[in-house]
Formats: C-alpha cells, structure tokens, sequence
C-alpha cells in the first residue's frame, strides 16, 4: 500500500514537473491572475490555457470527484498527496471556481442524482461560472431575514428581489441563491436553494465599487425572472440546511483552508525593506509583532493539520468550520496590517507606471473584508459559543 | 505524522485522567498546601511510579517502557488539569533527560534505575537569576587533580528539598557548561527553601567549594552545551503540556460556571460580552492543542527544528494560559478571588510554570532568532 502511494507520489511529481509551466508556479498577486472558466472564458496568457488544459485532460480540476461527474477519482490520501505536491513546487489551481469549493459539495449531498449529473460535469470542465446569491441589502449578518420572492406559478417559480455581494455576477453564468418560498412560516423554515441561469430574462447586476478599487462584487436584482421547478435543489422550504451546509465550505476557503498558495515570511520582506541591528531587525517593536504574527500563523497550519486529522477518525469538525472562518481571516487582516507597516510609503502606491507596484495598497483594502463576508467575525464567535461551548441564548 | 494520538497514547491518557481523578483531585493539592505547603505526597509518588509514567522517557535497555514523550506529554497534561504535585518533572523530566542523553555509562547504571523505581530522586540546578538565561551560567566547575570544585547560587530548583541529589549546571575550564551530579549530602552545600505562589517549594542551593569527582560528569567534553539545550527543549514542551491541561480545566470550569450563574434573572453565558470572549479563548486553545502534540511529537522523532518548536509551544501556552487564567478569574467574578474556590490556584499555579524555563518574552524572542530575524 505505502509503496502504491510512494509511486504515486513520484509520478504526481514528476507530471506536475513535466507539465506544470513556469510562470504557472510563481504566487498570485490577486484575483485578476486567476482563470475563471465559464461561457466566455478567457485566458491571462497563452501558459494559463496549458496548465488548465493539461490538467483538464489528466481530469485533476477536480482531482477527488467522482469520474462520472468528470472528476479525478483519487482517494483522499492520493488527493492530499497531490495537493502537497502542488504546494512543493508552487503550482496554481488550474482554476478558481465557487462552483468546486461551494456549490459543489452542496450538490453531492443534496442534489437529484439527474440534478448532479447535470451541473457537476459542468463544473469540472471549466465551462460554467457560478456565483452566489445569499446576502439582500437587508439581510447582512441576519441572513435567514432575506425577502427575495419566489412564487409557484404551477410549472416554474416567478423570481423578484435582489441579492448583494453576489461575487463576479457580472460575469457569472449562473448563480445558486437562497430564496423566500413561504413567507408565513418562521424565518429559517420558509427558504429555498435555487439555481437560476443569469442569462434568464428579467436578470440584470451592477458592480460594486469597493475601498481596493475592484469592483470583485455586485448587486443582482431579479424582475419577474422565471426559472424552472427542476432547478431546485434539496427540499422546498429547506434550503436553509443546505446553506448553512455551503457556508461552512465558504467558511473554510475564506479561512484558507486547504490554500497551495505560498506566501513569503514576513520577516523575509521585513529585512530587505528594514534597517538591522547585529543582523536581527532594529525595530524591536516591529520585530516582535512579527513574531507574534509567525508564531500563530505557524500554530494555526498546524491546526488545520490536527483538526483535519481528527476529522479522519470520525470526529465531527463541522462547527470547526467557524473556528477557522474567524481565525483564519482574523490572522490575514493583521498581516496586511503588518505588511503594510513593514513596507512603509512603498506599501502605499495606489496608482504607478508600475503595475506590481500598486498591489500591495490595494490587497491591503481588500483584505478588511475577509472579517466581514461569509459571516463577519462577530457572527463566528456567536456561532461557537452557541453550538460548541453550549453557551445558552 | 498526523497530529492525532494513537490507541495506545490513548489509552495512557484514560487511565491518567482516571487515577489522578481518583487518587489525586485538586482536593489533594488543597490538603497538601494546607499541610504546611507539603511538597507532595510519597504515598502517591510511589503509586505513580507502580503506574510506570517514570518509565515512559526511559530506553528499554535499563527496563524502561520506551514509550516516548507523546505519552509522557498525556500523563503531564492529566496532571496539570488537577494540578497534582509530584516529582514526575523534576526527578524524570529533567534529570532523566540529563541521564540517559548521557555519555557517562557508571552514573546511568546507577541513576537511571533508581529515578525510574521511585527510590531516589535528582533536581535539576539551573537558574542563578530571577529569570531565565542559560547563556550566562555565572556557577563555575574548576578541574582539580580528583575531579572538579564547584562554586556559585543557583535558585527556582523544582522539588529540591529533600532531593537525593542535583544535577548542577555549571561553566568548566573549556568555556562550554558541564552538567555534574552532585549529591546532597556534599560538603560545601547549603539548601534553603523558598515557597512561590503555586504553594510549590523551590529550593535555593549554595556551592561553596564543593570537591565532586571526575566520574560525576554527566557529559563529556564538548556535549555540554547541546545536552542543557536539550534539556531545556524537553522540560518546556513538557511544562506546555501540563499548561494545558490547566488552560482546559480552568476553561472548561469558567464556562461551566457561565451556563449556570445567573444575573439580573438571566444566566450570564446568555450576554454577549462574555460569549464572545470565551469563543476567543476556545480558539486560542484550539491553537494551543496542535503545537503541544506537535512538539512532543518533535522529541520522540527528534525533529531537526525542535529548538523552534519547544519555543512555539512554551510562548504560545505562556501568552494563552496568562489569558485564560485571568479571564477564568473575571468571568467568575466575587467567588473567583476567593479561597473558597479552585480557580484561582489554576491561576497561581500559571503564572509560575509561565516563567520556568523561559517566558513568553524569552521564547518569542528565541523563536525570532532562530529564523534568523
């Protein structure tokens, strides 16, 4: 068995290594570098559309899905393996799709068997871009308060209202959204798990402009948009278990869990920008902070290691997932924050003829949401003390 | 490896939690304290030793169970959820550390049975300050014709009193330090004690020209300097341990006490300033569990960044245990700072085993270094 593994191992890496083109293995500077997939994908650059459609080919976009749905097929340890692989050599994910890391898991455990062979091959072929329609502009944090209306109307549902920070809407294909389908029942009893095809009739967005500058997010209303009864998921008026199932993969992604990307130390750019003292840097204030910010981004990988083990065993990490959602987020604002400390004017460039050189500034803005979107920090800490320490409400 | 213990560490763990429940609640520690701060119970020692946890570190070749430190983590982990006191760290933690990492074949035959049986025990002489420096041993040890002379003060020796003997740390000739065992009852050797805030007795021990022969050197010539790393990479992975298992009790009492006291008609864990701050320390012990296992993980495979993790885990349980040892005692308020309760001997108990071996400060600063920053 182990000797099965090792060899896998060994033709991972030399695959990886054979096909993997070299500028598919620096880090990301952000989402712009990412391909997305979908109807109208387009690509960076000519080396992003091999390494996506190698990895197409040896069927890895989704390494552990099933080969129906046209995932890989590798067991969870051939998975990690690859994963790892991944990360020693610096490669990219061939793509960045909600569609696999939310959606996804939602359809493998709620979805018709007709419903999965439907999206999923979909999915894993790079060919549909989804986003996801959770939050109204009144339904922030109070998430099972949304209004957005869907009404039987004998063979399809009618669709009016409007979802905020839907990711990428303006260029999405379809988008999974949580609507109202009984509006007498108590909150969480009375919503649905859509899948609505944004190019319906009656669909339109508007981008979002935020403090980095990106417009990553947009408003989505629905007027008058029809969508067909097949498209839902799960049970009517029980879609709030499949989202609350979905968030705790949001959680886990914005958390960073399972991330390949590399990112250098801190005290690496601290002392190429900082003046040292005997070799260490001068600043012991700074210092120190730096190493408070290493140790717990040490211990935190180490956690994700522990609880994902135990998670092997048997035991239940679900509530976890807020655990590492809160943490995780809370750990990347303060290196921002520190980053940016440590970067001095050079970590404030917003505009420059040099295009690297205003990225930082703008991460740096963006990464004050990460304690905000898929249920701020303070929604996290609500969700432990309730569900894991038994607090009473 | 995984970060997960297996059915045997398992198991060890069980049975640790479920003697010391049995033989050694907090309850004990109250009588002991009030017994004239009594060290801890011999009785219980030897129970503990007829349990073999003194021979879990201990190699097979001396009949030890070889069982590693992992194991040993799990006993010092139970132990600190009932903070009970014996000379399990002092007598095996460190000197056994020093004996079977030893070079010198006549002082392990000797010694490293006798610590493991229960029938003598060493402590372990270090400190010379307030604080914690290993790099300025101030203590001399000068070759003489039959051995070595011994000069200097060393302070904060875990379970001293009554120990059978020490294992000294002190300069030699080379410039790099020795470690010697040097028996209580030595001419030049003067005990006192001292009773710190955990109610735990810690003896200060003055040599003044104390004559120790050739054949007490622990290490040879050029081992020193990595032997006391050594040392002190194992007793602070081993006090995180323990630390740990204080952090869970007191949290684990502190939310017990928000689910059942009740304020202005309503139990306190329903506000929302107290739900929040207890979800902050379940995530920071969450923390604390995966860099306890992995450091002693580190010891038993020898890891090559051991020095890295004996300081991760000693800064990180320091900083939490401080934390969560006052949240514990404001969260129960009035009762908390009373005697009444157990609490606050979780909190005093903390604030020693933070600054033995190196605090929070010094292993944050350590860890720095050591990634060259």
């Amino acid at each position: 068995m182990k000797t099965a593994l090792e060899d896998f191992r060994l033709e991972t890496r030399k695959w990886l290594e054979e096909n993997c083109p070299a500028s598919m293995r620096t880090p990301v500077k952000d989402s712009g570098d990412f391909f997305w997939g979908g109807r109208n994908a387009t690509f960076q650059n000519e080396d992003q559309k091999i390494w996506f459609e190698k990895m197409l080919e040896k069927k890895w976009i989704v390494p552990y899905w099933d080969t129906k749905y046209g995932g890989g097929g590798l067991s969870d340890v051939e998975n990690n393996i690859l994963t790892q692989e991944m990360t020693r050599l610096g490669c990219r994910k061939p793509i960045f799709s909600f569609g696999i890391s939310m959606l996804g898991p939602a359809l493998h455990k709620f979805a018709s068997e007709e419903q999965k062979m439907r999206f999923l091959p979909e999915i894993t072929a790079g060919k549909t871009w989804w986003c996801q329609g959770y939050s109204e502009p009144n339904a922030g944090s109070d998430l099972a308060g949304l209004q957005t209306k869907a009404e039987d109307k004998g063979d399809h549902y009618l669709i009016n209202g409007s979802k905020v920070w839907t990711s990428y809407a303006d260029k999405s294909d379809w988008i999974f959204c949580l609507v109202r389908t009984d509006f007498d029942a108590p909150k969480h009893n009375g919503i649905s798990f859509l899948l609505i095809d944004m190019a319906s009739e009656g669909v339109s967005t508007r981008p979002i402009k935020l403090i980095s500058g990106k417009s990553p997010f947009c408003e989505t209303f629905f007027d008058n948009v029809k969508v067909p009864k097949e498209n839902l998921i799960g049970t009517l008026n029980d879609g709030w278990t499949i989202a609350k199932y979905l968030l705790t993969h949001e959680r886990q992604m914005i958390g960073g869990v399972g991330e390949t990307d590399v990112r250098r130390e801190l005290h690496e750019i601290a002392k190429e920008n900082l003046p040292l003292r005997d070799g260490t840097l001068a600043d012991p204030v700074l210092r120190s902070e730096i190493a408070v910010q290493g140790m717990n981004d040490s211990i935190f990988e180490m956690t994700i290691q522990r609880i994902m083990d135990e998670a092997k065993t048997g035991v239940n990490a679900g509530a976890l997932s807020s655990f590492f959602k809160y943490y995780g987020t809370e750990q990347n604002v303060s290196r921002m924050e520190l980053l940016t400390a440590i970067t001095g004017s050079d970590g404030l460039v917003w505009e420059s003829e040099n295009e690297d050189a205003k990225v930082q500034a703008r991460l740096f803005c963006r990464s004050k949401g990460n304690t905000i979107e898929g249920g701020t920090s303070e929604i996290q800490l609500g969700i432990i003390a309730k569900r894991i320490l038994n607090l009473p409400s | 490896m995984a970060l997960i213990l297996n059915e045997e560490q398992k198991m060890l763990k069980d049975s640790a939690n479920e003697f010391l429940a049995m033989n050694a609640p907090v309850e004990q520690f109250r009588t002991l304290r009030d017994n004239n701060y009594q060290a801890f119970d011999e009785e219980l020692w030897q129970e503990i030793v007829e349990m073999g946890w003194t021979a879990l570190t201990i190699p097979e070749e001396y009949n030890g169970l070889d069982f590693g430190y992992v194991g040993l983590g799990q006993v010092m982990e139970e132990m600190g959820k009932s903070l009970t006191k014996a000379p399990l760290f002092s007598s095996i933690v460190l000197a056994g550390t020093a004996l079977v990492n030893s070079t010198n074949q006549g002082l392990k035959s000797t010694w490293i049975p006798a610590l493991m049986n229960g029938t003598k025990r060493l402590a372990f002489a270090q400190d010379e300050q307030s604080y914690f420096d290993p790099s300025n041993i101030a203590t001399t040890a000068i070759e003489t014709a039959e051995g070595y002379v011994i000069n200097g003060h060393k302070k904060m020796v875990v379970d001293g009193a009554g120990a059978d003997g020490f294992v000294v740390v002190a300069k030699t000739d080379e410039g790099e330090v020795g470690l010697f065992l040097v028996d209580a009852n030595c001419k030049g050797m003067a005990i006192t004690t001292e009773v710190l805030l955990d109610a735990g007795t810690y003896a200060q021990v003055e040599f003044k020209d104390v004559n120790v022969g050739s054949s007490q050197r622990i290490c040879e010539t050029g081992k020193g300097d990595e032997l006391l790393n050594l040392i002190n990479n194992t007793a602070a992975i081993c006090l995180a341990a323990e630390m740990l298992g204080m952090i869970t009790e007191a949290f684990g009492q502190t939310v017990a006490y928000l689910q059942e006291r009740q304020q202005f008609g309503k139990r306190i864990g329903t506000y929302q300033a107290l739900q929040h701050r207890a979800a902050k320390l379940f995530c920071e012990i969450e923390l604390c569990k995966s860099i306890v296992i992995k450091a002693l993980q580190g010891l038993d495979e020898g890891a090559v960044n051991l020095d890295e993790l004996a300081s991760l885990a000693k800064a990180k349980l320091g900083e939490t245990i401080k934390i969560v040892t006052n949240e514990a005692m404001q969260m129960h308020g009035g009762i908390g700072v009373t005697d009444d309760v157990n609490i606050g001997f979780y909190f005093k108990r903390a604030r020693v085993a933070q600054r033995l071996f190196g605090d929070y400060n010094y292993h944050l600063d350590r860890y720095a270094r050591l990634n060259a920053y």
